[in-house]
């Protein structure tokens, strides 16, 4: 189980949803239960992770790497290898849990095709896992596109009034971006060949190569990749698609959206745009234009989001500005915004999952979501306003609550940068403030002025299972966010060090581009550490490694691509 | 090569024969098919469909045979010259080979969708079969043909028989006005392709490709700019374009895959348009390839007006057949970036990626066009974008698989028709075409939009009328397949790649061809 944690993790899923396909549609309940007992599962597998990892934490490189590269299909040099560090770790985690939470606050909202609907997410689940665990650019892009088609159903289907037009806009708009990102990466496939003679979509052989493109092509390159990234986290011109796919989604949609989705436009930012193209990241012109782009959208958004009358829109323009903080935070370049953007990705899913099941309790009950609808709800449901303020105070940045430790570090390592950014920052946290306030105000406080929400039912049991896990985490990160700072030190550190050499304080090495395990003789079994076969390396990227390790090397036994996919079920088994 | 001059010989031998042994026994199958549909009595026309399916089951072996044989003789280094036939004018080659298996794929698929299908539009006549069959007896002729005599008899066979199945159904208007539309644009552009061709006869004195090679060189150096030359090429070129229904040629396409009957349709969108690729590479890699720096431009052009053309108005269609009629104009103009990427000689990454190209749109298109064909119901034309919506709640899995065949001609991964696209904006990548790549890449996001229009509807609305539908084994084995393929090739592609690359094996023979037959 240990060497094949992340295959189990990535193909659970999609073996519920096999499951469920066999099922006949007409057994609502049964669906039901498979479906939640999947998506449980599917944070289950995910748990002997932590511990693993955490053993694994200060090793730089990826880790838990299973397959090879050009193992897929090598006649084009792509590979099925998924491997994970600090920072995909931490957004695997938040996939699997809040995968199992929206499923399970689905229950009720979704009563139409309900087996599709289980399969379309379960599937989903698979796809945006696959897009953290890939260390392959190739399937990395497989899995980006591949994920759209579920979310682009789970809307169409399932969603609003405008459900057709969210739909297809959600799906334009992300395409458009991951078209020109697949010319990107075919010029660093080219690139590479140049260099070294091997056609390859590696991961860590393309961080070796992809830096030493220099001048205009550098500056295009980092465009059509960071088109693709913004459009999806989204940034601010590229953002109109997020309040449509919001506004139209079903709740348990919205709650992925958010929660997970953007964070791969973040993620994609993190893992290439800056490794690939450091020197176009620390240029100066450019690196004032992404801040400058994140400081509209926080306030931007913030702003729109004080406008909105209808509750989910709100929280989908918070989202706007909450984003804008994680690239504010990856592009500030220093130790600290980083893993403080990481850390308010991970806060971002927690909380504002957390605001969109808490908008569509209230939409399950009254099925309308405009703010005027409300007033006095804290009198007919107590638990649930009390929930709800919680999440709105983590959501804010309220201090002991996790909100809070994700924007302050994001704002710490902007002001070291440069402190006009953080001042034009600060803005967001006050504005955050004020409309979520002003919503609650709205919607809890004072008598109950409208007849139909005299006899509002305060939340089950169910509902409150979906809250639970999520104001654990909450306060965990809020009180004791230690843990999850020593996990991103690690990547994030080395990072820097990719991006900025001259950094200060930053002696390592910079090793994050070979997936070397640089602590072969550790107790715990290590998988063993990837590696190309001889004849695909070229001469040069040998002597890089490190030369300890090296006698320990072999070639990895491991399963084809074709194994893997289509014998998940008999992985599982074991 | 002069030891392989020895199996060359001016007088036709069996070994001619064999080489021509698919089409053979395609022709004797459809000639079968006339003589026993008279014998057949109305429930029994089924049995034409299955000779003819059989025809090609006969047809496939020959060639696997073919193919067998020509690894055999490979392996001793006499390929090229002992898989020329018939004076040279029809060479077997591994492209060849490559075709040939396309088509028999794509006309058995379409027998196989069209058998319900004629049933309904009253219309089972054997003489629907035996065309299909002599249609593809022609393909086999454009793409093994290396003689422009030869491969303008085959070009003719087959766009005749085409012209008579789409007027087949003789009560239908649009049949009829396709029919004749077809008839009349195809007749005169053939007519502009012979005459180019027949300058280039005038120019070189010959009529085998190779030699008209070598001879225009000659002409090219001597006088670079000679009128004739440019007159023959734009005359060729526009015949050639026009069989692949290129912008501004393409005006015929929309009506006739309209009127059509749907799987005839289907068979034209992708064997019909895979014969036409076959001629036009051939004769641009191979007879014209002195006089690539002239017609580069021109299809860079007609590239982009393709692409734009077919895409923009593919969006406004509310017919399914012409919608898709749109988008293969769409995707010949991806394909067309191929050729302008790659010359096939010192790169063939674009023509690799034509011809898995023609591959994976030959599962994807014809699947999209078999799930079509079946909501043809006894009281409904079930072509438009209204009657395919609430598919789903009639039919689940069809509606499924047509999702699939939309993506996959969307270009979404790991489907099939992803393959297509990548390997076109890989060799782009690859020659330094990046504007062109761009071009390209951001006209599939409005091809996605059209396709999604489709899903929309099916999957997403509420059945229009009660009709429910049914698919008949013969059908749900063409769906099977197509399916299967869809799926299979965008998994696991390597294989495909593989064999595409190796069909490429050709590409350097054009020399010795050239040299042996002086």
């Amino acid at each position: 189980m240990y060497n094949h944690i992340l295959s189990i993790i990535l193909f659970t899923p999609l073996v519920g949803a096999v499951l469920l396909m066999l099922l006949p549609k007409e057994n609502k309940d049964a669906i039901r239960w498979i479906g939640n007992i999947f998506g449980m599962l599917g944070f289950a597998v995910s748990l002997p992770l932590v511990p693993w990892f955490w053993a694994l934490k200060d090793h730089a490189g990826f880790q838990f790497v299973e397959g090879a590269p050009n193992n897929w299909i090598p006649s084009i040099g792509a590979g099925y290898v998924i491997g994970i560090d600090g920072i995909s770790f931490l957004l695997i985690m938040l996939t699997t849990l809040l995968g199992a939470v929206s499923i399970l606050s689905s229950w009720n909202a979704i009563q139409e095709r309900v087996k599709e609907y289980y399969v379309w997410f379960l599937v989903l689940q698979t796809g945006m896992l696959g897009v953290f665990m890939a260390n392959d650019m190739f399937l990395f892009f497989v899995f980006w596109e591949a994920m759209l088609v579920p979310m682009y159903l789970l809307i169409g289907i399932w969603g609003g009034p405008r459900k057709l037009y969210a739909a297809i806009k959600f799906f334009l708009y992300t395409l458009f971006g991951s078209v020109l990102m697949l010319l990107g990466i075919l010029f660093l496939y080219f690139h590479h060949q140049t260099l070294t003679g091997v056609y390859t979509f590696y991961l860590p052989d393309l961080y070796a190569t992809a830096p030493k493109i220099g001048g205009h092509a550098a500056i295009w390159l980092f465009f059509a990749f960071f088109v693709g990234f913004a459009i999806k986290v989204p940034m601010f011109p590229f953002h109109t698609w997020l309040p449509d796919a919001h506004v139209e989604a079903p709740t348990a949609g919205s709650v992925i959206l958010a929660g997970v989705l953007l964070k791969m436009g973040t993620y994609g930012l993190i893992r290439f745009s800056l490794p690939f193209f450091p020197a176009v990241a620390m240029t100066p012109w450019v690196r004032q234009f992404v801040v400058v782009l994140s400081l509209i959208a926080i306030i931007y958004g913030a702003l729109v989001s004080l406008m909105q009358k209808d509750m989910k829109k709100l929280v989908a323009y918070s989202s706007v500005s909450h984003l804008g903080f994680c690239t504010l935070g990856i592009f500030a370049l220093s130790p600290l915004g980083l893993s403080g953007s990481v850390l308010q990705q991970i806060n971002h899913g927690i909380s504002t999952g957390a605001l969109f099941l808490i908008v569509g309790i209230l939409y399950e009950r009254r099925h309308t979501r405009e703010i005027s609808e409300y007033g006095g709800i804290s009198n007919v449901m107590p638990v649930y306003a009390t929930i709800t303020l919680i999440m709105f105070m983590s959501s804010m940045g309220l201090p002991l609550l996790n909100g809070f430790v994700g924007e302050f570090t994001i704002l710490q390592g902007t002001f070291m940068e440069n402190k006009v950014w953080a001042a034009w920052a600060v803005p967001g946290v006050i504005l955050a403030a004020a409309y979520l306030l002003w919503l609650y105000q709205r919607v809890f406080f004072g008598p109950v002025n409208n007849p139909k929400n005299e006899k509002l039912l305060d939340l089950s049991g169910r509902e409150l299972a979906t809250f639970i896990p999520l104001l654990i985490v909450a306060f965990w990160i809020g009180l004791y966010p230690k843990p999850f700072f020593q996990i991103l030190s690690t990547p994030v550190n080395n990072l820097v060090a990719t991006v900025r050499p001259d950094y200060p304080g930053l002696t390592k090495p910079v090793l994050a581009a070979q997936p070397v395990n640089p602590n072969p003789e550790a107790a715990t079994p290590l998988p063993e550490p990837l590696k190309a076969p001889e004849t695909q390396k070229p001469a040069t990227t040998g002597d890089e490694q490190k030369p300890g390790v090296a006698t320990k090397q072999r070639p990895v036994p491991v399963n084809t691509a074709k194994a893997n996919l289509a014998a998940a079920p008999a992985t599982l088994a074991k | 090569m002069t030891t392989s001059l020895t199996t060359f010989s001016l007088s036709y031998s069996w070994a001619d024969y064999r080489l021509a042994l698919p089409m053979l026994l395609l022709t004797v199958f459809a000639l079968g098919i006339l003589m026993i549909d008279l014998m057949l009595p109305a429930h029994w026309k089924r049995l034409n469909a299955i000779t003819a399916l059989i025809g090609v089951a006969f047809s496939s072996v020959a060639v696997v045979k073919l193919h067998l044989a020509y690894h055999a003789a490979e392996k001793q280094g006499i390929a090229v010259a002992a898989f020329s036939g018939f004076m040279g004018s029809l060479v077997v080659d591994r492209f060849a080979i490559y075709f040939f298996y396309l088509f028999l794929m794509g006309a058995g698929v379409a027998i196989l969708m069209s058998m319900r299908y004629l049933e309904i539009e009253h219309e089972n006549h054997g003489e629907f079969y035996a065309l299909m069959l002599l249609s593809v007896v022609g393909m086999m002729c454009m793409a093994a043909g290396y003689d422009i005599v030869l491969i303008f008899i085959g070009l003719e066979l087959m766009a005749i028989s085409t012209y008579v199945l789409v007027g087949f159904l003789r009560r239908d208007k649009r049949s009829n006005e396709a029919a004749l539309k077809y008839l009349l644009l195809g007749a005169f552009s053939s007519g502009i392709f012979a005459y180019g061709l027949s300058l280039f006869y005038g120019l070189t004195g010959s009529t085998n490709l190779g030699q008209i090679a070598q001879k225009l060189q000659e002409v090219i150096a001597t006088r670079p700019n000679d009128p004739v030359v440019i007159f023959a090429l734009l005359a060729t070129t526009t015949g050639l374009l026009f069989k692949i229904a290129a912008v501004p040629f393409h005006q015929w396409a929309p009506d006739a895959y309209e009127g059509a009957p749907t799987s005839i349709t289907g068979f034209m969108s992708v064997a019909v348009k895979s014969a036409g690729w076959a001629m036009l590479l051939r004769i641009f890699l191979f007879g014209l390839y002195p006089l690539r720096s002239m017609y580069v431009p021109l299809l860079i052009f007609v590239a982009i007006a393709t692409m734009t053309g077919g895409n923009l108005a593919a969006i406004t269609q509310d017919n399914l057949k012409r919608l898709l009629a749109y988008s293969s104009i769409a995707h010949v103009g991806y394909m067309l970036l191929g050729l302008i990427a790659s010359d096939g000689q010192t790169n063939s990454t674009g023509i690799m990626a034509i011809m898995i190209y023609l591959l994976v749109y030959t599962f994807m298109n014809l699947g999209a066009f078999a799930v079509i064909t079946s909501l043809r119901r006894r009281n409904i034309i079930g072509d438009t974008v209204d009657d395919i919506a609430g598919l789903y709640f009639k039919a689940p899995t069809e509606a499924i698989l047509m999702l699939i065949f939309l993506l996959s001609l969307a270009g979404i991964p790991p489907l099939a028709g992803f393959w297509g696209k990548y390997f076109i904006f890989l060799s782009l990548i690859e020659t330094g075409h990046y504007t062109l790549a761009s071009i390209g890449v951001l006209y599939s996001v409005v091809g996605l939009y059209y396709y999604m229009r489709i899903a929309n509807s099916m999957l997403m609305r509420q059945p229009i009328d009660a009709e429910p539908v049914h698919t008949r084994p013969a059908m749900r084995l063409a769906l099977t397949i197509t399916a299967v393929g869809t799926v299979v090739i965008g998994l696991f592609p390597n294989f495909f790649i593989n064999v595409t690359n190796w069909s490429l094996g050709l590409v350097q023979g054009t020399q010795h061809m050239a040299g042996m037959l002086r």
